[in-house]
């Protein structure tokens, strides 16, 4: 049972790896965000796998759903044709650019060890869905409270921005 | 109540310096220059009048001394440097020996700024001339007043910075300026001398003033430490009363206005380093070998210089290397432990010299008058211009032959008593003193006290000589001036012949200071006596268990008696022929006129190489390479580092993240690595 | 399984930061931007797993912000779009010093 455990999480740890590879490297911006995508699902399977279920369907739901869609409109509605394409940088910004990730990708993971215990996986027995409410509607109510707040903010900033101006 | 004049006795002429130099310094004639100086009447009084008043109180305090002074008579005027366990004060003492010199200076130096205020009348630095002067007397009066080595240092080196004043008086000939350079530069080689001695001092009694100081040294008598001292010293004496080698700047001093010279460069200043020998005697005396160095130089010296003046025409070049011959003399005197004798022929060399150069002036004066009348562009002071002056300068001519005679050494005047009992002393020290039981560079005292007398015989002889030879040229034979210029030639005014006078009374009557034994024409030894509490130990010492018997001693006189006689004559068959000689460079002299090529020798082995080590060690690596390159790369950081801030804001966004990132790495780089 | 999970999140964080820097188009850097919030989406709920809940109450909060920062990112782009003409980001310079 756990060897399929494994096994799966590691499908989606390396759809996720390479759907993200992808994603960086396609000059056309409709599928880089389609990639991106596939990377947020593949995110959602790791969420579930890892008892958050509630945080993998908002995944779906909120992130995959409406704000890579968003992401797409935009794209579409700028209309950049194929000309516009070519905006990768110069093959020595790549290797700049993968010199400075390896680095930082060492120094994360020489970070984690350092701080991270090794232990089995805890039981699946409480109701996880149920906790994070709890949690969110009691302690952290002001920040829920204020987040939405925010979405209002950035919903009257967004229409204002994107407003076409009238001409008199 | 004397120590406490003491201070007012350096005041006086620096109050004259103070007055004279504002007075100096703000007048100014219509056009912005300094001709309305010329003849100012506060100047005229207060220059002279000064030090006249110091003579004075000089006079008063020598009254004082010789109803009896048990010790030095000390004043300090506060702390000057107290630096750890070295505690130097503004001490200044009073005793025999200083009170000699004091009076010599304010004597001797009154009736030159007298002689001055007619010299100096047409000069437009009158005031500036004689605020110098003054400043020169206040620091001389320091140097002999000291009570301790950096006090007197005060005075050595003020009276250094005055006479570079001085013989760079006329600066707008460059020549003037470089004579002043040249003076400086040398007495610094000596100075060097004189602080190491004073360094060496310090470590081996923990003390700089004289009385703790010498009675310190002399308890260690014959090591090596008081010999190092003595020597050191002697370095000091060499560079500022010109011994060889570090005599070359006296010549070129010649360069001032002739007062100066008479004052500076033959009365005073460069008789400061037989001054300090005898002042140091505890030092000297307890380092015969040092003292067989002192008067060894000495010699050599007198003898050098004597050759040269033989051959200058330059009338002040004569007295010039004269004066150098001469304070030769003192340091055989002072180095062969005969302090006694070597300030008497200080005492008296400044009488004849100062009257020398003071009728040297007057003749120059005269010349320089008679040219200036005919528009000629000849040399004043070029012996071969001169002839038969005594018919125009009866009185001048009259106290130059005084003089001549004094130096030359022919009794009863002057020179012969102090002259005669330098080389007596040098001569009865052959046997049975320290000195002879000494022993230098390998040859035995004895030896090297025998040749210092032969060449002090022979110095005799050639100062005769030349002297002779200059009063021939100058005052007696036929004038070669010039028709013209004959009409303009006249005496002296009587400013200026009254102290030459003055000083004649003094040459003839200045060998009662020390009249020997052999001719007790007065009161024999006053000065001996005089001197016997501050020199008398020391000069036992050397003198150890010599006796000059009584026929000996008749003997010597004769010899040096006949000996002058005989250089004055060959001198008057000699020089009576027609000059031939006509050179005027360097080029066209021979070696004895052109100093044996002192000069030149220096300039090819000491300046030059240093003028082409500080072209480029100074010039290409300092100035341009250090100073530059500070300054440019100073430049050249802050051009380059805006280069770099700029573009680092230049609103490419992409470089924003790059940047971003790279600080990102390195605060998690920074929590990993720690 | 939570190395392995925070391992993942590593990787995409920098696969995101190397897109960041490599990327003139302004809208595929602000996706890139979006991958490295879902890379530390993982790894709070990696340590959520760990610890306690709280780590899953904050990705709902992280993934309401990411939602109101893409809608008002997304309008500025519009805007910039319509004044510029393009965006590129190698082309807008108007932040320089």
């Amino acid at each position: 049972m756990t060897g399929f455990f494994d096994f799966q999480f590691y499908v989606f740890a390396l759809l996720a790896i390479v759907s993200a590879l992808l994603f960086v490297t396609r000059k056309n911006p409709v599928p880089a965000a389609l990639w991106l995508v596939n990377v947020m699902f593949a995110l959602a399977g790791l969420y579930v796998m890892l008892d958050a279920p509630f945080v993998g369907a908002i995944q779906v739901l909120v992130y995959a759903g409406a704000i890579m869609v968003v992401f797409v409109f935009v794209v579409m509605l700028l209309n950049l044709g194929k000309n516009e394409l070519t905006d990768l940088r110069s093959l020595g910004a790549w290797l700049g650019a993968g010199l400075m990730g390896i680095a930082l990708l060492a120094n994360l993971l020489v970070a984690q060890r350092h701080r991270l215990p090794r232990i089995a996986s805890a039981p699946a027995g409480t109701n996880v869905v149920e906790a994070v409410a709890a949690s969110l509607f009691t302690d952290y109510l002001v920040a829920f409270e204020l987040t939405s707040i925010v979405l209002l903010v950035a919903v009257v900033g967004a229409v204002l921005l994107a407003k076409k101006r009238v001409q008199a | 109540m004397i120590a406490s004049l003491l201070p007012i006795l350096i005041l006086l002429p620096l109050l004259g310096f103070v007055v004279n130099g504002t007075i100096a310094l703000t007048r100014k004639g219509a056009d912005g220059e300094a001709p309305s100086t010329a003849r100012h009447p506060l100047v005229t009084l207060v220059g002279p009048g000064v030090i006249i008043a110091a003579f004075a109180l000089a006079a008063a305090l020598f009254m004082r001394i010789r109803m009896g002074l048990p010790a030095p008579a000390v004043v300090s005027l506060g702390q000057w440097m107290p630096a750890g366990n070295l505690v130097v004060d503004w001490s200044f003492q009073l005793d025999q020996l200083s009170m000699v010199m004091v009076l010599v200076i304010t004597g001797v130096g009154s009736l030159i700024h007298l002689f001055s205020i007619g010299y100096m009348r047409d000069d437009a630095g009158y005031a500036r001339y004689f605020a110098y002067l003054n400043l020169f007397v206040a620091f001389m009066l320091v140097l002999v007043l000291g009570g301790s080595y950096p006090v007197m240092f005060v005075g050595w080196e003020g009276v250094g910075l005055a006479s570079y004043l001085l013989i760079g008086f006329w600066f707008g000939e460059k020549a003037n300026a470089d004579a002043g350079k040249k003076a400086f530069v040398v007495n610094r080689v000596g100075d060097f001398g004189f602080l190491v001695a004073m360094f060496l001092i310090w470590t081996t009694t923990q003390t700089l003033d004289f009385i703790g100081a010498h009675a310190a040294l002399a308890g260690m008598a014959g090591t090596p430490v008081v010999l190092a001292i003595a020597l050191f010293l002697f370095v000091g004496c060499a560079g500022k009363s010109a011994q060889l080698p570090l005599y070359i700047w006296l010549p070129d001093a010649m360069a001032g206005p002739t007062p100066v010279s008479a004052l500076i460069h033959a009365a005073t200043m460069v008789t400061a380093g037989v001054y300090l020998v005898a002042r140091a005697a505890p030092v000297f005396a307890g380092a015969p070998e040092a003292s067989l160095v002192v008067t060894s130089i000495g010699a050599l010296t007198a003898l050098f210089a004597a050759t040269i003046a033989l051959r200058q025409w330059d009338i002040k070049k004569v007295l010039a290397y004269s004066t150098v011959s001469q304070l030769g003399y003192m340091f055989i005197g002072v180095g062969a432990g005969a302090y006694t004798a070597g300030v008497f022929h200080l005492v008296t060399h400044a009488f004849f010299k100062a009257l020398l150069f003071l009728g040297a002036g007057s003749v120059i004066h005269a010349m320089h008058h008679a040219y200036h009348h005919t528009h000629r562009h000849d040399d004043p002071q070029d012996l071969r211009n001169m002839g038969g002056l005594a018919k125009f300068m009866p009185a001048t001519a009259t106290a130059m032959t005084l003089a001549t005679l004094a130096i030359a050494g022919i009794p009863p005047l002057a020179g012969f008593f102090s002259k005669d009992e330098i080389l007596a002393s040098v001569f009865s020290r052959t046997h049975g003193s320290p000195l002879a039981a000494a022993s230098l560079l390998g040859v035995p005292g004895t030896t090297v006290l025998y040749a210092v007398y032969g060449i002090g015989m022979l110095t005799a002889l050639l100062t005769a000589m030349y002297m002779t030879r200059m009063l021939l040229l100058a005052f007696y034979g036929a004038n070669r001036t010039g028709e013209a210029e004959r009409e303009a030639l006249h005496e002296a005014p009587a400013i200026m012949t009254a102290p030459v006078l003055v000083l004649s009374l003094l040459t003839v009557a200045g060998g009662w200071l020390n009249l020997p034994s052999l001719i007790p024409i007065g009161r024999t030894g006053l000065l001996e006596h005089w001197l016997e509490p501050v020199t008398g130990a020391s000069a036992k010492l050397l003198a150890g268990t010599t006796h000059l018997d009584h026929s000996t001693e008749v003997v010597l006189v004769a010899v040096a008696t006949g000996v002058a006689v005989l250089g004055i004559v060959i001198a008057l068959v000699l020089f009576r022929k027609p000059i031939a000689d006509k050179a005027h460079s360097p080029a066209e002299m021979g070696l004895l006129a052109r100093a044996y090529g002192v000069d030149a020798l220096v300039d090819a082995i000491i300046v030059r190489p240093v003028q082409a080590l500080a072209a480029v060690v100074l010039d290409r690596g300092v100035d341009r390479g250090v100073d530059r390159g500070f300054t440019a790369g100073g430049s050249l950081l802050t051009r380059t580092a805006s280069l770099v801030g700029a573009r680092l804001q230049d609103g490419d966004v992409g470089k924003y993240a790059w940047l971003l990132a790279a600080g990102a790495l390195a605060l998690i780089a920074a929590i990993t690595l720690s | 399984m939570i190395t392995e999970a925070l391992i993942v999140s590593a990787i995409l964080f920098v696969i995101g930061v190397v897109g960041v820097l490599t990327r003139r188009n302004a809208i595929i850097l602000f996706m890139c931007a979006e991958l490295m919030l879902n890379a530390v989406n993982l790894s709070f709920v990696a340590f959520a797993k760990l610890h306690n809940v709280t780590g899953q109450v904050f990705v709902v909060m992280v993934m309401t912000i990411a939602a109101a920062e893409a809608a008002v990112g997304l309008a500025i782009i519009i805007s910039i779009f319509r004044h510029f003409g393009t965006v590129d980001l190698s082309k807008l310079r108007g932040l320089h010093g």
